[in-house]
């Protein structure tokens, strides 16, 4: 079900971990819908996001999502690292089951959550950056069976 | 990856190779059609009349309350869709329970656009019926309880007989999907006044795409299949010859192993749960340790998710299933698991393992040691545990 690339970001997932002193960190995602996704951000002076680390809850996609993202923005600016969108996360991945697509939209938010934080504690503004949802299900409706 | 352990036995089961051989002259040998008058229609029909004999035996029920069917979720519309219809005139009340199969839920939800209504029945923390709601569920109008055997999630056994009995006295009839009992745990339906039984093939090494309907002489239940006149006109269809003997097959080498067989499942059953206990912090068994199918564990390890464990189960040979969200397809996770109390996230990191005679207690060790390293693992990688291990 899932392609070689989510195998491979899941069963050997880069940059897990936490981060004392993060230049920006974000939560995003709700237990109760099985999955949580967090990202910290050290960030230096010009901007550019030095390294990146994650920790997850959640399954084989949420966390192959997280492990993608931070590799993706890793070495980018603040600015480049908003065009790490979902969509590219599951480029990045050569795709995903179509259920398990919001997987990658949290891992988008994870990173804006944090790309928030940081710039709200420096008093920046990133280009398109709002303020992220308290949880990125609520405008999913359940399926009906 | 060598060697496949097979812990998903309340999922499917191996087809015995005396079962496969039994069907086998059945599809090309033999493979004349039950209904037909020639001697080679004849030998189908004498083989369907010794599985029916089979099963009618294994229950305590007679040959001509055995309906053959396409398998358990079959053999539940049926039972819940006919009854209901049947006993429509006396009124339109049906009593379940929440931990029931969704071959019964969803049925229940059918009938209630149809007009009926249905009371959801709670259970306890194990996962047992509060039989005193039940009762008390009873009304004058109601027509059908529908309570399952065992549960295919955690494995609890109901007090079928009290239920059989409640609904013995006030004259209702009473459903029982035994998907997950029948041929793993004694069922008696004159003992425990059952009066329809589900029941498959797949559950008990025999094959799939079979499975049968017990109904009560006595009890209208109309056609549910239209077309000819196979099973007394009441299930239509040319009937699965080699699946009904692999059936038989199955039922009868069920039951003759069943004390030796339920020994050893138990032996292994509690091995795991006592390593998983004492080895793994934050974690629960689910369903009750005593009123308990031979065959099943099921805990919850808190902080994790159950997809991410099997996905690193199955990268160790190790066949299991879960009830999170993200393995039913959508973003609850198991109505078993919220039906018995527990909050959403921690019932999204369950694991199933339904184990059979064929395992081993060597396997048990290596699943025990593999299940910990995972659950380390992905604690590890958890934000809940990081927050739990800085709060503590």
């Amino acid at each position: 079900m899932y392609s070689e690339k989510v195998m491979d970001h899941f069963t050997n997932p880069r940059n897990v971990g936490e981060m004392e002193n993060p230049s920006g960190v974000g939560t995003v995602g709700n237990a109760k819908c099985g999955d949580i996704m967090r990202i910290y951000l050290d960030i230096d002076e010009n901007h550019i996001i030095r390294d990146c680390k994650f920790k997850t809850f959640g399954c084989g996609a949420a966390v192959a999502t997280s492990s993608m993202a931070t590799e993706l923005v890793k070495g980018k600016t603040v600015e480049e690292a908003m065009n790490v969108t979902n969509k590219a996360v599951m480029e990045a991945l050569d795709g995903l089951p179509p259920v398990k697509v919001h997987c990658s939209l949290l891992a988008e938010e994870a990173i804006h959550a944090a790309l928030w934080d940081y710039a709200q504690k420096n008093g920046i503004e990133i280009k398109g950056l709002k303020e992220p949802k308290k949880d990125i299900h609520e405008d999913e409706e359940e399926e009906e069976y | 990856m060598d060697k496949i352990i097979y812990l998903d036995n309340a999922a499917t089961t191996k087809t015995a190779p005396e079962v496969v051989e039994a069907m086998l002259p059945y599809f090309s040998n033999y493979y004349g059609n039950a209904s037909s008058i020639y001697q080679l229609g004849a030998e189908s029909k004498k083989a369907v009349t010794r599985s029916r004999e089979v099963i009618a035996r294994s229950l305590n029920a007679d040959v001509s309350e055995v309906y053959f069917t396409a398998g358990g979720s079959e053999s539940d519309n049926w039972a819940l869709i006919a009854a209901a219809e049947a006993y429509e005139a006396k009124g339109k009340h049906i009593i379940t329970s929440k931990i029931e199969h969704h071959a019964v839920l969803h049925t229940c939800q059918y009938l209630e656009k149809k007009g009926y209504e249905v009371t959801y029945i709670d259970v306890d923390e194990d996962g047992i019926i509060n039989l005193e709601e039940l009762k008390k569920a009873v009304r004058p109008d109601t027509i059908l309880i529908s309570i399952m055997f065992a549960n295919n999630e955690i494995g609890t056994i109901q007090p079928i007989k009290e239920i059989g009995e409640i609904a013995r006295e006030n004259g209702v009839i009473f459903h029982t999907d035994a998907v997950q009992a029948y041929g793993h745990v004694p069922i008696d339906v004159e003992a425990f006044h059952i009066d329809l039984l589900s029941a498959s093939g797949h559950k008990l090494n025999g094959p799939k795409g079979i499975g049968f309907l017990y109904i009560r002489k006595g009890i209208k239940v109309r056609s549910f299949i239209h077309g000819g006149a196979q099973e007394r006109s009441r299930r239509a269809g040319t009937e699965n010859v080699p699946g009904i003997v692999g059936l038989g097959a199955a039922v009868e080498r069920a039951f003759e192993s069943m004390p030796q067989r339920s020994q050893k499942e138990i032996e292994l059953r509690d091995h795991l749960i006592s390593r998983f206990e004492k080895e793994i912090p934050y974690c629960r068994l689910n369903g009750d340790r005593e009123r308990r199918l031979p065959n099943n564990v099921n805990f919850v390890f808190r902080f994790i998710e159950g997809e991410s464990m099997l996905i690193m189960l199955d990268g160790k040979g190790i066949c299991a299933s879960s009830g999170s969200a993200c393995t039913s397809g959508s973003l609850d996770p198991s109505h078993v698991l919220l039906a018995i109390g527990l909050p959403h996230e921690i019932a999204h990191g369950s694991l199933r393992l339904t184990v059979s005679e064929e395992n081993t207690l060597e396997e048990m060790d290596y699943v025990v040691d593999c299940v910990k390293e995972i659950v380390d693992r992905l604690r590890q990688m958890s934000p809940l545990y990081e927050d739990f291990v800085k709060n503590l």
